[in-house]
């Protein structure tokens, strides 16, 4: 398959995850939505490492991985701290950051 | 291990030693603190007798090492290492202040032992000493403002130690401010060494500047006026003195150790490194002379009717770096560090024979209150009568040779120089009256109250505590001076340090006795035999016919406070009475205070009232008035985006990203 | 073949990823991100990046996805409200994000990068081996790969302060010691004490039960 497929793939699960942070209120389901828009990352990347042939893209993605590996734990802690405290598991309930 | 690495590791020890004790603060119990603080010194101390060794091993002509641990600052034709210079003298200096700085660590490890604030003082203390070693070992000149800077700053935290005590942090920030004036003369004076000779490393400056500068060239002069304004300041010289009898405030083993034994010696240090520069510049170096001169024949007269037992011993000390400055400045360097060698013995063991008085006396220090604490305290009196002896300089003592030397020099050099020998017999009278004066008031007598308790019961007396400048009431918590201080007889750390440095004030001397020996000199030849002056020797009977007038001058002079305060001692008040003038001069210390008052601090606080009544009130206030109100207007409108939904905030961001990318597509096609 | 796979593997990761952001239930969100995963690492497979494929299987689909499952489990799967409070927001989020991908398709197919076209220059056997990619990681990017380490570290102190029950902080282990207790057949009460020797003295406050605890099983146990 020529590269391209792979890179209009990504930007496509790109968009949809931008769209998920966007519609849904469940900080868990805005979390994986930042997956899926990583992973999109990820996928250009590795698309694009193929495409020159050199594998220095793919480490990057690997670095990619771990910030996303340290995204999902520190986004989780959060969320079990906000469950902890009894607060509502809802973004727009959280809204001190009012102007 | 060569020369260097010895000296990065004197340099290691006091840092870490520092960083230790400071972090661990809560975890360490005090007496650890006290050991590792004063270990890490000690180390240090070893390390320089290393490099000290390591140097003696080379050809004299090879003494001189730089060596850098990488780069500090690198960029457009600056290059700046952070690197180390070691050469003669600054083994010589490294080896006075950690060898003095060890024992007055011993010292404070008895003497603060009462005191709630024991760690944050080790703490400070080693502080003190590393910069003190930075400012001696720079390789350069921005490590020298660095280490120069740290050492202002390690003055300001000690002298304010007791940060509850008004007076305390008064006197800090005098000091500081006063360090700072300094710190402006050494930088401006970097810049324009750097901006004439495009570097400012010591080794190409040095070897630059002869062939860059002729004689008496003005810009040459202007740098050479800029580091002794630096010096000055860390020196305590006239008139930017009046920072030194203000910081007894502080603890008296920092008394001791900085202002006595070796930041104040800075000065005389810096005038010394750069004497390269000093020689280019004559007319600097005998204003630098004439400041020294004056500062000694003043401070002198001021200790002569102080009542404060630190005061008094503080200016003493700026008399005797006065001796010093003239001896640097003149082209005596191996005399005028010679001198500061024995002074850092004899006036560090003045201050801790101080400390153990004063805590005998339940922290009071008016002198006029003490009496017959001969009997009282033997010790003490023992370590204060060879103080005394070594500082006035009787025959054989130590002082008796270091001062004697830079005169000699003077009158070798002939000219008007002699000005200075004899000007500096008169000093030296003057010196061996007031301290005297100390002594016969202190030892002999009838035990005043504080004393009798001593003898009779063995302990010290408790007092309320209360500070000894305004009588405001005190506790003994954190920030103020701890329940009692020890005396030297029952302390045995404070003992050993008082022991040692009695034993080296006595016979420290004996290094450089003309005809005889002359170790320092030798040992600091090849740091100074560029120097055109250094042909100058006087005759060794020169020095002796000189030795002996000094030594005459010092007996006549301890004859007379025999005379005026044991003899007859109603004759003070007399002469009081008869010189009314000069006794208020001397006594509101020729108005220096006032006069800096006068000139300086009113005129800048007259500029500041007005340009607050009228510039703040309508330019600056109308324009922040007007510009807060811009801002809030701008603010409200804004407002309205920020709703608090984070999922706006992200439909913002997206919406920004879209705009962009749409803005480079456009552009792109 | 290449091509009925990449398919298959597209409509999967795109379906998953629908189902993420469609899905009410997390919990399920959670499982359709799984699909996604998946089908990823297939996809990664057909760019000739086996380890990453592998990574991405482990670490994603194996113990960030099992994390996860946890949290969701825990927090319990809550559906949220279909009431839309913020005014344009139902209507602008599908619009962006379709502005997104026309323009991110547009500057990528636009773009003179694919002038190559097709699928890329033939690479070397062994291309995105582990090995490949350990020698690239711990030669060329060492000191990335240690401060990504590091990152990792502190993302892991981070979680513990942020979802650690601070009240226990002080508190001796006296629950988990007492699982500590080796189960074996006889023990000795001498080994027990020994167990009990190391039990935080410092860390013990005062209403902290420990004291009793190991009281209580120290009766237990000794007439054993």
């Amino acid at each position: 398959m020529a590269i391209e497929w792979y890179v209009v793939l990504s930007s496509l699960i790109f968009a949809v995850g931008a769209m998920g942070i966007l519609t849904r209120r469940s900080p868990i389901v805005i979390l994986l939505c930042l997956e899926l828009m990583l992973n999109a990352g990820n996928l250009a990347l590795i698309a694009f490492s193929r495409m020159v042939g050199n594998q220095e893209g793919q480490v990057f993605a690997l670095v990619v991985m771990v910030v996303a590996a340290c995204e999902v734990v520190i986004g989780l802690g959060i969320i079990v701290a906000i469950f902890r405290r009894k607060l509502p598991l809802d973004v727009d309930e959280l809204r001190e950051l009012q102007g | 291990m060569s020369c260097t690495s010895w000296a990065w590791l004197v340099l290691l020890f006091p840092l870490l030693g520092s960083i230790v004790i400071g972090l661990g603060f809560r975890a360490l119990p005090a007496k650890t603190a006290g050991i590792i603080g004063t270990a890490a010194i000690g180390l240090a101390f070893a390390c320089g007798v290393a490099t000290l060794l390591c140097l003696l091993g080379e050809d004299p002509e090879a003494r001189h090492h730089a060596s850098s641990l990488w780069d500090y600052a690198n960029a457009a034709g600056l290059d700046i290492k952070l690197g180390i210079f070691v050469d003669p003298l600054s083994v010589f200096m490294v080896l006075v202040v950690t060898g003095v700085s060890t024992l007055i660590h011993l010292y404070s490890f008895g003497y603060m032992q009462s005191d709630e604030g024991y760690r944050r003082f080790f703490s400070y203390l080693n502080f003190f000493v590393f910069s003190m070693l930075l400012l001696v070992l720079a390789g350069n000149f921005v490590l020298l403002i660095v280490g120069w800077a740290f050492v202002g700053f390690a003055s300001y935290a000690l002298i304010s130690f007791w940060y509850r005590r008004g007076t305390a942090t008064g006197a800090g920030m005098k000091a500081f401010v006063i360090n700072v004036v300094g710190d402006i003369g050494l930088v401006l004076a970097a810049f324009l060494i750097f901006r004439e000779l495009g570097s400012f490393d010591y080794e190409t400056v040095f070897t630059k500047a002869p062939q860059v500068f002729s004689v008496n060239e003005w810009t040459i002069t202007a740098i050479c006026l800029l580091l002794l304004v630096g010096a000055f300041a860390k020196s305590a010289q006239l008139p930017l003195h009046t920072w030194l009898p203000d910081a007894m405030e502080g603890p008296t083993p920092v008394s001791a150790l900085i202002h006595a034994a070796t930041m104040v010696t800075a000065g005389v240090y810096l005038i010394a490194r750069t004497h390269v520069l000093f020689d280019l510049a004559p007319t600097a170096a005998d204003i630098a002379a004439f400041t020294g001169l004056a500062t000694l024949l003043v401070a002198g007269t001021i200790a002569l009717v102080m009542t404060d037992l630190k005061r008094a011993i503080a200016y003493s000390t700026m008399s005797q770096i006065g001796y010093m400055v003239v001896g640097v400045s003149i082209g005596a360097y191996s005399a005028g560090m010679f001198h500061l060698m024995t002074h850092a013995f004899f006036k560090a063991l003045l201050f801790m024979v101080a400390g153990s008085i004063i805590a005998a006396m339940a922290n009071r220090q008016n002198i006029d209150e003490m009496s017959g604490f001969g009997k009282a305290m033997r010790f003490t009196s023992a370590m204060l009568l060879i103080g005394g002896l070594a500082l006035a300089a009787f025959p054989l003592t130590s002082g008796f040779f270091s001062k004697d030397e830079i005169l000699a020099f003077a009158e070798a050099r002939g000219g008007f120089y002699v000005i200075f020998t004899w000007l500096g017999y008169v000093g030296a009278l003057l010196t061996a009256i007031y301290t005297f004066r100390l002594v016969f008031r202190i030892l002999p007598g009838k035990a005043c109250k504080e004393a009798q308790e001593l003898i009779d019961t063995g302990h010290v007396v408790h007092a309320e505590p209360e500070n000894p400048a305004t009588g405001e009431v005190e506790d003994t918590d954190v920030g103020f001076p701890g329940s009692e201080h020890h005396i030297a007889e029952q302390s045995w750390p404070m003992k050993v340090a008082m022991g040692v440095l009695g034993f080296l004030a006595l016979v420290g001397g004996l290094v450089q006795v003309p005809g005889v020996d002359d170790v320092i000199g030798k040992f600091l030849e090849p740091t100074f035999a560029d120097s055109p002056l250094s042909h100058i020797h006087p005759t060794v009977g020169a020095e002796w016919e000189g030795l002996g007038i000094g030594g005459v001058i010092s007996i006549v002079g301890i004859g007379i406070a025999y005379f005026l305060y044991v003899a007859r001692p109603e004759t003070p008040a007399m002469l009081i009475q008869r010189l009314r003038p000069a006794y208020t001069l001397f006594h509101n210390k020729w108005y220096f205070d006032e006069l800096i008052d006068f000139l300086i601090v009113r005129p800048i606080l007259g500029v500041g009232r007005f340009a607050n009544r009228t510039f703040e009130r309508l330019v600056v206030d109308g324009l922040v008035t007007g510009t807060a109100g811009t801002v809030r207007g701008a603010g409200g409108i804004v407002r309205l985006v920020q709703s608090g939904f984070v999922r706006s905030y992200a439909l913002l961001l997206i919406a920004g990203f879209a705009g962009l990318a749409l803005y480079f597509l456009i552009q792109s096609s | 073949m290449e091509a009925v796979l990449f398919f298959a593997a597209a409509i999967g990761a795109l379906g998953g990823a629908m189902g993420v952001v469609a899905l009410r239930d997390p919990f399920y969100g959670v499982l359709a991100l799984v699909i996604h995963l998946f089908s990823l690492a297939v996809l990664f497979l057909l760019l000739s990046a086996a380890f990453l494929a592998a990574a991405q299987v482990v670490v994603y689909a194996g113990a960030v996805v099992v994390l996860y499952v946890f949290v969701a489990a825990y927090v319990g799967g809550d559906r949220e409200s279909e009431l839309e409070p913020i005014r344009g927001q139902r209507f602008l989020a599908p619009l962006l994000g379709a502005a997104l991908f026309i323009e991110l398709a547009i500057a990528v197919l636009g773009s003179s990068l694919l002038a190559l076209g097709t699928d890329g220059p033939d690479v070397k056997a062994g291309f995105g081996d582990p090995a490949e990619i350990g020698y690239l990681l711990l030669e060329r990017f060492l000191l990335p790969f240690e401060a990504s380490s590091i990152l990792l570290l502190l993302a892991a102190v981070g979680a513990v302060i942020l979802a650690g029950r601070r009240v226990d902080l002080g508190s001796g282990p006296s629950g988990s010691h007492s699982r500590g207790v080796p189960a074996g057949p006889n023990p000795s009460s001498a080994e027990l004490h020994d167990e009990e020797a190391p039990q935080p003295v410092g860390g013990r406050q005062p209403g902290d039960t420990s004291d009793e605890h190991s009281a209580k099983r120290s009766e237990g146990v000794s007439p054993a």
